[in-house]
């Protein structure tokens, strides 16, 4: 018991160590440059209160389900040897956790809009939501094509760099040819794809499937996915804008 | 009260955004595998951490720092901060948005410094690399990359250049680095540009974008509103192989 008490604190304590800076960034803006009071002072302390909790228990609650998970399915489907339900479970994973993704919807909420002023589509609600769910459907599907690609590199050992600067030449391509109301938004959606709890899988996914393989260094093999997920959607994005 | 029935909500829709990833981890492990999970129990609890864990932490933050950030966001951006710090003659020169690419910096560096999805894959990359990667270490490199990149992608907002060059110019950067950098940080460093912006980063950092358009003349928020993200993400790569290169040059010196 009391073993667990300091456990608890050493971890409530590292997290007020992630959480100082903002902390800090934020008190010098307000009272030094925009020289404004704090406001609702009892609130925001509340709020850091339960965002410092809030991080401790992500924290070990990552080493305890997310990633011994991530690494188990990875293990099994190294000895059960079938290439095509990995793969396929690949493809669920990044299909089904980005669709979802709450960060996905606000961008394309916003590139239809653009879209409709541009008059690229009707200037009508449901011309608006058609595109905006086409959209997403197209960041999913890619976020699951690049989560077969990178696990498909780690069963081959192929080389990532050469792999995403291929990514980076068709993002060049794209670049030329897409309309330009759609560059800002896919660059963004490559970022905003890979969500909180997808993270920490994937990795956990990738490296225990290279240390599982032979041959495979998981370091050099192991990371990697993360990188076609935030790739890939670039390219679909702005292949969506040159269809619509 | 309102408090408790927000932190439920958030719970319920936090629920929402897990249980995909539940169904397809429990479903191939039932179906396909066909082996229970060993551990059921202690993954069960985790799985429980994290679910509470995110609820706390983004009620927390819409609570605390959110509604602060996005009202300093707009009130650095607004034409009459900007005129009083004028350090330039002329009514619209990119200098005089001091203050906003300072906040750029500190903002991107803080807000990813206290990003979990970052903190996992630093964990694992410790792990991974047996202490040869520090959490610290990659956690602050990655947080300098995320600074310089929402910075200069606030310069881009002002001054108004398309947001293609720069990207592209990031890529041949990164592609030079990749030559020479030591081959075991490169797919490290790959990753770390899509972890970077998630649930702490992104509602900040879009809203500076937002506020700048807005108020900066001849922008239009809906095309250059967009873009400080794929900044966000570009240059923690760059960030991490120079981490990687500067470790080993020091390395070589101490060795020689």
């Amino acid at each position: 018991m009391r073993k667990g008490i300091v456990k608890l604190g050493l971890s409530v304590a590292s997290s007020m160590k992630d959480l100082a800076p903002i902390l800090i960034v934020v008190a010098v803006f307000q009272l030094g440059v925009l020289q404004q009071p704090l406001p609702n002072l009892v609130e925001t302390a509340i709020g850091v209160l339960l965002v410092l909790l809030g991080l401790t228990f992500f924290i070990n609650g990552l080493e305890l389900g997310l990633f011994p998970v991530g690494e188990s399915i990875a293990h099994a489907f190294a000895r059960k040897g079938s290439v095509p339900w990995l793969l396929l479970f690949a493809f669920a994973l990044g299909f089904g956790t980005t669709v979802a993704e709450p960060a996905l919807i606000a961008v394309a909420d916003e590139a239809a809009s653009i879209a409709s002023e541009a008059g690229v589509i009707a200037m009508t609600d449901a011309a608006r939501e058609g595109y905006a769910g086409g959209l997403r459907l197209t960041v999913a599907l890619s976020v699951g094509v690049a989560i077969v690609i990178g696990v498909f590199r780690i069963i081959k050992g192929w080389r990532l760099d050469l792999m995403i600067m291929g990514g980076y030449l068709l993002v060049v391509i794209m670049t030329a040819l897409a309309p330009r109301e759609i560059i800002g938004i896919a660059y963004d959606s490559g970022g905003v794809t890979t969500s909180t709890i997808t993270v920490p899988l994937v990795t956990a996914l990738g490296v225990g499937l290279a240390s599982s393989l032979k041959g495979r260094n998981p370091m050099l093999d192991g990371f990697g996915l993360i990188a076609f997920a935030s790739l890939t959607p670039m390219i679909f994005v702005m292949a969506y804008g040159m269809v619509f | 009260m309102a408090l408790i029935v927000e932190l439920l909500y958030t719970l319920v829709v936090t629920l929402r955004d897990v249980l995909p990833i539940a169904v397809i981890i429990f479903g191939f492990q039932f179906l396909v595998i066909r082996k229970p999970v060993p551990n059921l129990r202690r993954v069960a609890i985790g799985f429980i951490y994290v679910l509470v864990g995110l609820s706390l932490f983004l009620v927390g933050l819409e609570k605390a720092l959110f509604p602060l950030g996005r009202v300093m966001a707009e009130q650095l951006t607004r034409p009459s901060f900007i005129q009083a710090g004028a350090v330039m003659e002329q009514q619209f020169h990119w200098l005089n948005y001091y203050w906003v690419y300072g906040f750029a910096f500190a903002i991107g560096f803080s807000t990813t410094i206290a990003e979990p999805s970052l903190m996992a894959v630093a964990i694992k990359a410790n792990e991974v690399s047996a202490g040869a990667i520090g959490v610290w270490g990659l956690r602050i490199a990655v947080a300098l990359g995320v600074a310089v990149g929402i910075t200069l992608g606030a310069y881009r907002i002002v001054v108004g250049d398309p947001i293609h060059y720069y990207i592209i110019a990031g890529y041949v950067v990164v592609i030079a680095q990749t030559r020479f950098a030591p081959k075991m940080i490169v797919p490290l460093a790959y990753d770390s540009g899509g972890v970077t912006t998630s649930t702490v980063t992104v509602p900040l950092v879009a809203a500076l974008g937002f506020g700048l358009s807005e108020t900066v003349p001849d922008r239009n928020p809906l095309i250059d509103g967009f873009g400080l993200i794929a900044f966000a993400s570009l240059f923690p790569i760059i960030a991490v192989m120079a981490y990687a290169q500067l470790a080993e040059f020091m390395n070589r010196r101490a060795a020689n």
